[in-house]
Parts: structure tokens; sequence; C-alpha cells
């Protein structure tokens, strides 16, 4: 019979060893009789000459193999049964456990799928993305198409270069308004992407006068087409014009952000496209087999050098290969990994805590131990008791939070802010992450099981002693507590630094109003953009109208809006023919009269634009106050001239100054690199440039009894021409920008909480237990005088011990968080010390608390009643 | 009950019981007479670590055991060599032999002759 067989039919086994035994016995019995012996007698010695049939039958057993398998069902039934008959402390560790793993199992599956698995391309490791950095805008631009062409002939390190942009449609019947990506030939190739129907873009097809094509995501593709293979082929119109369908994109496909539809980039007819200064193409390419990292960088910076040699008026900047994926993953990770730390602590406190409500038990247990060694159990079977019970609790508690983190992960991942978490389709739970909240738990059970389980092995003898807690245990006791403590003054810590950047950013100034002021993008109609005078047309008409629509009080055209994607930066110069590394960069927006007053931006010297500045007549452009200050510092900025060349080879005449806007963000406005702002004219945009500014300028209204619809009264005005879309309303804008900070800050605040809890449980649930264990000690010293008032101070000094030990560990942990987070987090300042006194006094306050009713109660033993049970 | 008896070495119990049952097969009532029998009573059989032997070899592999009637017409396990038993018997019995003979040689060797 196998292992197995003997194992499962163990009660067959039992029976006919049973059944064998007996008929040893009988036969003996029998034979004696026959020689004579008188049949009491026979089975007497029979019997004897067998042993005991209890000690054969158990030798038996352990021949069997099976047995520490046995042994374990039998530690299992008795490590339910001791949890059953304590409800309250299962539950309490049940349920620390099982919030600490499955927390801990939602950033795993975050951080698994999203930072460590390899991106859903061929070779993913093997791709980069080639960023540009300007000396004095930073790092991280795209680049123009023509350097873009340059690149992808000049390298060799690349094998494969490949370019896209950010673009948008509307289609008609029914009209929608769509995402897009211009992408070159190459895009879908250098990826490894198959698509999931047709082909991709052909080199010919990515060329100016080539037939229209486009590619489908395969959401539109179900949506538009329901699935079906004729699409492929078939005409769409986008924009008044036919393209033909040459491709869907497999489900699920996207690099930065979902998109709706690809189209070639070569095929884009703008002035852009031969302008080495408008960056605007994302360059992406793929390593040459054999190539390092490191001998591409230095290809494409010599590339980058040669360019800027060749093109001197042009500032080019230097041209950087970075990894795909902290390309497509970019600084999320790091908020990832802060929120992996913060619940991996929240875990270790649980643990801790486990651990201190584990050992008092064993300690009440111990009587019970001592006799079942004094009984002839091996010190091997004593701990493998005990670690059977933390491990059962270890498992139940991972198989909770497992269910946890499955409710928990796709909650976590909507309640990520901002446009969502790059990649969050791909997060799923997947076996490695059973398998990490398996370990974790087993790790966990381990890790608070074993205490208990070595004191178990350590104490055998039966002799009394047990009832009072030695010193080792105190000091056992001690460092749960104490690290518990540590624990949460780390998160306490950060909780407190981020409550106060969040607070001080609230109340930073924005620069411009917030209230009542909505904008959004404009779609003219298909083909307005080819003739610059109807644009312009449809610019004055659209103001005209919303103006008329009741609530609006003020309507401007404006390129980029503040706190929202797309910017545009012009390079400046205060004196003519300067080099552009020369050159200083500005945030610039061209607009309409009315914009100040649309986004309440105070003037604070000279004018802002009126009708009476046209393309014809003197050039004008207003500047903040950070840009007034940089070149004009300590001057008023009025009637100065500056050179801006993406504006003309002439002057151009500043004629105001108005305040600074936090372009980039609550947050992210003081560190950003570019934060020189300048206005022009929206009216002397030249004609050349009209077909772009068609496609990006905003509508921004500004109404004081602002209503949700608002938008959509403009909308009706306009008779559907233009398309307004993409609609966003300016408080919504800057707390989004604040999203980041807030989502961390809630998320801390709550793991802080947590901790809080469950460390003045852990001080509490210790202290009870300690206390407890010198009642009679205590008897003894109220006995000879001492007060109530001393028990109390006796008890609480025991666990200041405690609280100072913790704090003093944590503080160190705390400041070196302080540094992580100031690092890691926009807007985060240096810490002030009032931070550290303000969380260090919260938590010393609920410790002390947590302490006070076991104190309280030690100071109200009887000493008569105290005595009488020693 | 009072004759001298001498109790087994260590391990030598696994390859008596191998020998007793190569013969035919036999339940664990008979294996301990037969033992004891042909041991002439030196052996004392301990009939107490009988059984747990029985089943550490089956589990080896080395007996197979089977429910069959005896002469008296009860039930009972018998148990019988197998392949792998008879094998294991064999090297068992050449290397009991062989330090049979070396501690035969030993013994034979004059009292403070060696040297």
């Amino acid at each position: 019979m196998s292992w197995l067989g003997r194992l499962l039919r163990r009660n067959r086994m039992e029976e006919r060893l049973d059944r064998e035994l007996r008929f040893h016995l009988e036969q003996h019995s029998a034979d004696l009789i026959s020689q004579g012996h008188d049949p009491a007698q026979a089975r007497r010695e029979a019997r004897l000459a067998l042993g005991g049939p209890d000690q054969v039958k158990e030798q038996c057993r352990d021949a069997r193999g099976t047995r520490w398998l046995e042994d374990f069902a039998q530690d299992l039934r008795y490590a339910f049964r001791s949890l059953w008959k304590n409800p309250a402390f299962a539950a309490v560790a049940l349920g620390t456990l099982a919030l600490g793993i499955g927390a801990t199992t939602v950033m795993f599956t975050v951080v698994r799928n999203i930072i460590l698995a390899p991106l859903p391309y061929s070779k993913p490791a093997r791709l980069v993305a080639v960023h540009v950095r300007f000396e004095k805008a930073g790092d991280g631009w795209p680049m123009s198409y023509p350097n873009f062409k340059d690149v992808q002939t000049a390298s060799r390190t690349l094998d494969t270069v490949a370019a896209w942009t950010w673009a948008g449609f509307t289609l008609s019947d029914p009209p929608l308004r769509v995402d897009a990506r211009l992408v070159s030939a190459g895009f879908f190739p250098v990826l490894g992407v198959r698509l999931a129907e047709g082909r991709a873009f052909l080199p010919e097809e990515d060329k100016p006068s080539a037939p229209l094509v486009v590619i489908l995501s395969y959401k539109l593709w179900q949506e538009r087409f329901g699935g079906r293979p004729e699409a492929i082929g078939s005409r769409m119109v986008m924009d008044g014009a036919g393209y033909t369908i040459v491709g869907v994109a497999p489900a699920g496909f996207q690099l930065e952000g979902a998109t709706d539809v690809y189209t070639p980039l070569g095929h884009y007819q703008d002035p852009r496209m031969f302008n080495r200064a408008a960056t605007f193409i994302h360059v992406i390419g793929r390593l040459a087999n054999g190539v390092s990292l490191p001998q591409a960088q230095a290809e494409l910076a010599a590339i980058g050098t040669r360019l800027a040699e060749q093109y001197p008026r042009i500032n080019s900047g230097s041209l950087l290969p970075v990894p795909l994926n902290r390309e497509v993953v970019g600084d999320v990770s790091s908020t990832i990994w802060l929120l992996f730390g913060a619940v991996a602590f929240v875990l270790l406190i649980a643990c801790a805590n486990i651990a201190s409500l584990l050992l008092a038990r064993a300690v009440s247990r111990e009587n019970e131990l001592a006799m079942r060694a004094a009984l002839g159990a091996g010190r091997g079977r004593l701990v493998r008791q005990c670690l059977t019970e933390s491990a059962l609790l270890g498992i139940v508690g991972g198989l909770l939070g497992l269910l946890i983190a499955a409710v928990g992960t796709p909650a976590f991942l909507s309640f990520w802010p901002e446009q969502g978490l790059p990649r969050a389709g791909e997060v799923h739970i997947d076996w490695l992450v059973l398998a990490f909240a398996l370990a974790t738990s087993l790790a966990c059970s381990l890790l608070f099981g074993l205490a208990p389980a070595l004191r178990a092995s350590l104490r055998r003898s039966l002799h009394s002693g047990a009832r009072s807690a030695s010193a080792g245990t105190r000091r056992l006791h001690g460092a749960f507590v104490s690290a518990e403590l540590a624990l949460t003054v780390v998160l306490l810590v950060c909780a407190g630094i981020l409550g106060r950047t969040m607070l001080r950013l609230s109340s930073l100034d924005p620069g411009f109003r917030l209230q009542g002021v909505m904008a959004a993008r404009v779609a003219m109609a298909p083909g307005v953009d080819r003739d610059p005078a109807r644009v312009r047309a449809v610019w004055r008409d659209m103001l005209e109208r919303s103006k008329q629509v009741p609530g609006v009080d003020f309507a401007a055209a404006v390129d980029v809006v503040p706190m929202r994607n797309g910017i545009n930066v012009l390079s400046y110069g205060l004196v003519p023919n300067l080099p552009p590394s020369s050159q200083k960069p500005a945030l610039s927006t061209a607009t309409t009269p009315d914009y100040l007053r649309v986004m309440g931006i105070p003037l604070l010297h000279g004018r802002f634009f009126n009708d009476q500045d046209k393309p014809a007549s003197e050039p004008v452009i207003v500047i903040d106050s950070v840009m007034a200050q940089r070149a004009f510092p300590g001057q008023d900025p009025t009637g100065r001239r500056i050179w801006v060349p993406a504006l003309g080879p002439g002057p151009v005449t500043v004629i105001g100054m108005v305040g600074h806007v936090r372009h980039w963000g609550l947050a992210g406005d003081d560190a950003a690199d570019v934060r020189d702002q300048l206005y022009y004219p929206l009216s002397q945009v030249p004609d050349s440039l009209m077909a772009l500014f068609a496609r990006v300028t905003s509508l921004a209204v500004h109404s004081s009894s602002p209503s949700p619809n608002l938008l959509e009264s403009v909308q009706s005005a306009l008779h559907g021409d233009p398309l307004l879309f993409d609609a966003t309303s300016m408080d919504q804008a800057a707390a989004d920008s604040l999203a980041r900070q807030r989502f961390l800050l809630t998320l801390f605040g709550a793991f802080s909480s947590l901790a809080l809890l469950l460390a003045c449980i852990g001080i509490y649930g210790v202290l009870s237990y300690l206390t407890r264990q010198r009642v009679p000690e205590i008897g003894v010293r109220m006995a000879l005088g001492a007060s109530s008032a001393d028990i109390r101070g006796m008890i609480l000094r025991q666990s200041l011990t405690m609280i100072v030990a913790g704090v003093a560990l944590g503080m160190a942990g705390a400041i070196e968080a302080a540094r992580l987070l100031q690092k890691l987090v926009q807007g985060v300042g240096p810490t002030s010390p009032s931070t550290y006194m303000a969380m260090l006094a919260l938590l010393a306050a609920a410790a002390l608390l947590a302490s006070f009713l076991p104190a309280r109660r030690a100071s109200r033993i009887d000493p008569l009643t105290a005595l009488r049970q020693e | 009950m009072d004759d001298p008896k001498t109790d087994l070495p260590q391990g030598t119990l696994d390859l008596l019981i191998l020998k007793v049952v190569a013969l035919r097969p036999l339940h664990g009532y008979a294996i301990a007479q037969r033992l004891q029998q042909v041991s002439r009573d030196v052996v004392q059989v301990p009939q107490g670590s009988l059984y747990p032997a029985l089943h550490r070899l089956e589990n080896r592999g080395l007996l197979s055991a089977d429910w069959k009637e005896t002469e008296t017409g009860r039930e009972a396990k018998f148990y019988k060599l197998t392949r792998k038993g008879r094998a294991s018997l064999e090297a068992e019995t050449a290397s009991w032999k062989r330090l049979a003979e070396a501690v035969a040689l030993i013994l034979r060797l004059p009292e403070g002759g060696a040297e």
C-alpha cells in the first residue's frame, strides 16, 4: 500500500492492526492452554509476552511513515479547538492579520504588475525612449520632426526608431471626438506588437501625399464596427476626410495612455513638421543586437552635438535615451514604493501585536505545556504544536487577506488620482501574487509564532513560578511594544509631513481665479483650418455667441490653459540674435483681450491686449512678474523690447506685466524648470500657424453664477460648430494638481491611524497581561504600604520605558522617511520640528491613554485577595 | 521461564524475520514461534518489537502481506518475502557471515598476544 494509501485508509489500517494483534494473543493463549495452563493465566501470560498492546500499536503506527502528518492533523485540530474556544483572541488576531496581509497583497499586486512586470511588448528591456534635455528647461522633452528623421538615419545603436505625437479627430455620423496618435511607420514594429486585425502602416503610407489610412484601437473597433473583420478596408470619415481602415490594434494596447485611432505621422500637413524648433515628437527605439544602453547614450549624445553644430540657430538640446519602462511608469513608481513601504510597516506592527498576544497566551498555558512535557512530549513536538497554531492563524489570516486583496485591488486602482495609473489595465492577481500572500502569511506566522514556541520548549518543569512573568518575558513584551511604537512613529511623522504639505499647498495662491472658470477644447468643422481668415472668423463668432449665453460674463480663446496637459514653451532673449543656448525659455500663451478678466489674473503694470493689437500693428507681449523679475530686475518692464525668435525676427514690445500663474499645478510650480510666462495676442499669430492654432485653441469662460452645464448652454449657442470637448473647471484642475499629494496623505493617514490603533491595542494588551501576572507582587507591595498612586506610577513608568525606547528608535527612522518624502513627493519641504513634536505628542498621549486603564486596574487591586491568590 | 536467554543484537531481528519467512508465508505468531524454536529458545524474541519490525519491513517493500485462512480456519495476516526482500536477505546474510567470521577470528586470538 502506498504512503498516501496508508494515510487515507487510516481507519482500515487501525482495524487490521487490532485484528492482527488480537489473533496473536488468542493463538498464544490457545497454545498455552493446550500446554495445560489455566485459561485466565494463559491470557495474562500471552499479554505479558507481547507487551502493552497500545505501546505495540503506537510503534507499528510509527513504522507506517505517516506519523508526522497525523501529528500535524492532531495539532491542527487542537489549534482549531483552542482558537474556537477563544473567539475574542481569534477575531482580533485574524482581523489584524487579514488587514495587514490584505493591504500588503494589494500593494504587491500593484508593484508587481506596474513596476516589476515587463511591458507587454516584445523584449521590452531593449526598448528606449529618446528624451531631449535642455540646459534651462530640464529633462524629458520631445524633439522636432526633422531631428527625429536625422536621428532615424544616423543612429546605428538603435535598430528601429519610431515616433509618435498626440492628436485628435472628429468622426462623423454620429459625431464623436476621438483621441489620436500620429505614429511613424515603425511604431508598431519597434514595439514588437502584432495587430489584432489587418496590418501596420507601410513606409510609403508614412509620407505627405500618401492615401489616408487609419488603424483603430480594439475598443473603437468593437464600438463602431461591432468587432467585424470586414471593417478592414472600409472607410471612416475623420475631420471630413475619408480614411481607409488598414488595421486594428490588439486589445489593451497602449503607450502612455489609451487612444482611439492611429494615423501615419508622415502624412501630417503642418508647418511644425518642417520646423526644427517645434518639439512635439516623442521618439522610441529598440537597442540593436549587442548594444548596451551606455553605448546608445554615447552615440545619441554625439548625434545631438552634431545637430547642434549643424543648426546653431536652433536649440536642439542634448539627446538622452532612457529605458522605456521608466518613461511609461514615470514617477508613479515612487508613490507605489512609498505605499508599499507604509503597508509593510502596518503588517510588521500587526505581527508584533499578534506575537505579544500569543506570547501572553503561551505564558498562561505554561502549566499545560509543562504537563505535556512531563508526560513525555518531546521538545520538538511542543515547538511544532505551537508553530502549527500560529501557522493556522497565518494561513487563515492570509486567506482572508487574499479576499480583501481581491476586493481591494480594483478599489485601490480606481482611487488612484489624475489620469489613473499607467498600465492599470494590466493589473491582476496571478500565481505570483498568491504565492506572495501565502509566503507572507507563513513568514508572519513564523515571526509571531517563534518566540512563544521557543519559550514553550525552554520552560518544561512543573515547578511553579510560571505564575509570575519572568524578567525575560517582560523584556520580550517590552521589545514588541517598542518595535510597534517605533514603526508607528515613522508612519505618523510621514502622515504629519504630508498633512502639513497639503495645508501649505492648498493655501497657496494659484495666481488666477478658480471659481466659475471653465475651459474646453475647440474642434472646428473639417477644412476650416486650411483658411486662416475663416479660423479667425470662427473664433470671433465663438466669443460673440458665448458672451450672449446667460451666465457667461467673459469669454476668451486661448491656446494653453493652466494646470492642463499641453504647453507651449518659447525661447526669448533681451538682445537680438542670441545663440539658442543663451536664450531663456518661457511658458507662452496666445490669447484674446478678455483672458485676464476670465481668469482673474491681476494686471500689475501697463495694459493687456485690446482689439487694436492687429496682425499688422506693432507686435506686443505681456509678461508675468517672475519673468519681469528675471529679465528686468527692479525695473518697470513696460515699453522694453525683447526678442522671441518663434514670433518673428524683429523685437516685440512689452506692454504690461501680470501676476504669476501656478501653471504647473499648486505643488509642482515652485520646482518647475520653466517658470517665466509670457502672453501674446492670438490676433498676431501669423497665418502660417493658423492651422495648428485652429486645433489647439480652447474656449475659456467665466461666470459669476456658475452652473455645471454652463458649457452645454454655450455649446448649444454655438449650434455644434465649433464642437467643444475635454471640458474642465479650474477648481477641478487645481484640486487635480494636488491629487497625488492628497492621495498619499489619505492613505498614509489611514495607515498611520491603523498603526496607532494597533500599537495602542498592543500596549494595552501587554500591560494588562503583565499587570495580571504581577497581581501577587502588587498585593505584597500594597500590604507593605504602597499606595494606589505608587502602583499606578509603577505601571505607568513601566509603559513609559517602552514608549521612550520605541519613540527614540522611531525618530531615527522618521528622519530618514522625511528625507525620502522630500525627495519623492512634489511640494514637500524640509520638515519643521513642530511636525515631529505634534506627532510624537499624539503618539505619547495615545500610548499613555492605553496604559492608563491597566495601571488603574492595578492600583485597585485588593491586597487581601491578591495575597490569598498566592 | 528462568532459562538463560540472550538479547538479540541490534538490527538482527529484521534479518531473522526475513530468513524465517523465506521458506513459506507465515503469520506473526508463527514467526515468533518459529524464531524461538529454531534458536532453541536461546534467542529471546521480544514479541513487542516483532510487530513494529514486520510493519517496517512491509513498508520498505521487503515483505508483502495477505489475509488468509490458517489451518484452524481463522483469518490471519500472512507475511511473505518479496523479490526485493530475497535480495536483501542474501545481501544481509553475506555481510552477517563476514562480520561473524571476523568477530570469531578476533576472539580466537590468544589473550594478551596482540602486539
